[in-house]
């Protein structure tokens, strides 16, 4: 087998973060659909909580280009 | 209708100053084509025996390699095309060698940046190698390269001694265009407020940045440092549209990656962590030297609290460099994938995922710019912040909100 093990961790990290972003995100769909009218504000709450997620799992991916 | 107008004749002027600028630089560009045919000669013929030359015709195409050339800082700036066909806006080149500091124009390496051309100056001899400037060997080696190189498993090293390096790169320029745009928005946006009270209603630019800087004064601002935010305001603005207009810059496809620059989101994240300690109160310090614990797990805690103060930032320079430098690498390899194929008809599939992505890029640019600033009005709240703050705070913010 080739290849790089930096993949390996990317990958790993792009799971984490899909875990991560995939529980935010249907835990702001049940908070909506209770209360469709806070809509707007679990929205934004949502997208600044998926971000930091994303960071994190930015932060594999910086590792991975670094040891590629 | 006249005002309009008015703001559409100011707009064209400034294409018009733009314009002229750009039509400078390429006359000193087109000046700068070798004059030796010979040294073209030597170029073309060297380049296509080099191993790691990644545009060569025909091979495989090295899309990382690629992918690196865009997102990283380079001597001139490129537009389009490779090799000696290619236009480029030539920089200055600023160094400190060993005996002066010496001054030319990127353009004397003739778009080389593999080595192969020596730029001479008092006796000095310089060599561009990927963007980084050597001092050259007297002798080429057998690629006709005046760096030595060293290559251990794929990667390869230079062991040439570099000079000090104080050029006026693709992203001090970048960050030059952005200090401009700022200062003319910004000033402009002032004098409006001057001119017509804050209590009319804006106009132009105004209106579209009015609500950013409401936002950033009332909900980051007052949301995370309640008390005494007025002081922070100044930094907060400044940080987030710096952020904001250098992300944006960088998504323009002939643009400078700047955001996505660890040292330039190092020294922001190095002015938040200045200001964050020193404006540290009491209740801050006391929270890291005299933990609220049994004295049993001092020893473990003051450590971490100790490093949790240089880890906070560090978590803030390396998400806005993380995020905008892999937006950037998603867009080129989804393009390269055309050129890997080597098909047009991928382009039916890579080109709308791109421009999706190029749209998600455009949120992202806004968010990371709301984060760190959001971030660091966080970390200062949290340093300056008293023990029955909170009630306080809220009060402030309806009545703020109300104001509007």
């Amino acid at each position: 087998m080739t290849g790089s093990i930096a993949a390996v961790g990317a990958g790993l990290a792009v799971i984490g973060a899909g875990l991560g972003i995939g529980k935010i995100g249907g835990s702001a769909m049940e908070a909506i659909a209770r209360q469709p009218e806070a809509a707007a504000k679990i929205q934004t709450a949502m997208i600044i909580a998926a971000a930091l997620v994303e960071g994190v799992a930015l932060f594999g991916v910086v590792v991975a280009l670094m040891s590629k | 209708m006249t005002s309009k107008i008015n703001t559409f004749k100011k707009f064209a002027n400034i294409h018009f100053v733009v314009v002229t600028l750009l039509m400078l630089s390429f006359n000193n560009l087109f000046g700068s084509e070798p004059q030796e045919g010979q040294t073209e000669a030597e170029v073309h013929s060297a380049a296509s025996s080099v191993p790691h030359e990644s545009h060569a015709e025909g091979g495989p195409v090295d899309i990382t390699a690629v992918a690196f050339e865009h997102i990283l800082d380079s001597h001139s700036w490129h537009f389009w095309g490779e090799g000696h066909d290619a236009v480029s806006l030539p920089l200055p080149v600023i160094l400190k060698g060993k005996n002066g500091i010496y001054t030319f124009m990127s353009s004397e390496f003739h778009h080389d940046n593999q080595g192969f051309v020596v730029v001479e100056k008092n006796g000095e001899r310089f060599v561009n190698f990927e963007e980084k400037i050597y001092f050259a060997n007297e002798t080429p080696n057998e690629y006709g390269q005046y760096v030595s190189l060293t290559a251990a498993d794929k990667e390869v090293a230079v062991l040439n001694e570099t000079p000090l390096d104080f050029s006026i790169t693709k992203n001090v320029t970048q960050m030059f265009i952005s200090m401009f745009v700022l200062f003319w928005l910004f000033i402009s946006i002032a004098n409006a407020y001057k001119t017509t009270g804050v209590t009319s209603a804006p106009k132009g630019k105004q209106s579209f940045f009015e609500p950013l800087i409401i936002f950033v004064r009332d909900d980051i601002a007052k949301g995370n440092i309640g008390h005494g935010s007025e002081k922070f305001v100044p930094y907060l603005l400044t940080v987030f549209f710096l952020i904001l207009v250098n992300n944006v810059f960088g998504l323009i496809p002939i643009g400078a990656n700047l955001t996505g620059n660890i040292a330039f989101t190092l020294v922001l994240s190095t002015a938040t962590l200045i200001i964050t300690n020193l404006n540290g109160n009491k209740n801050y310090w006391s929270h890291i030297f005299l933990p609220h614990a049994p004295k049993a797990i001092w020893p473990i805690l003051i450590p971490i609290e100790i490093a949790g103060i240089f880890i906070k930032p560090i978590a803030l320079m390396i998400r806005l460099f993380a995020n905008m430098t892999a937006g950037h690498i998603i867009v080129i390899s989804l393009i390269g994938l055309i050129f890997v194929f080597k098909s047009a008809m991928i382009g039916f599939v890579s080109v709308p995922f791109a421009l999706f992505i190029d749209i998600l890029e455009c949120l992202v640019a806004f968010l990371q710019a709301f984060i760190f600033t959001m971030l660091t009005a966080l970390f200062i709240g949290s340093a300056v912040a008293d023990h029955h703050e909170d009630s306080h705070q809220d009060e402030d913010h309806n009545l703020a909100k109300s104001h509007h």
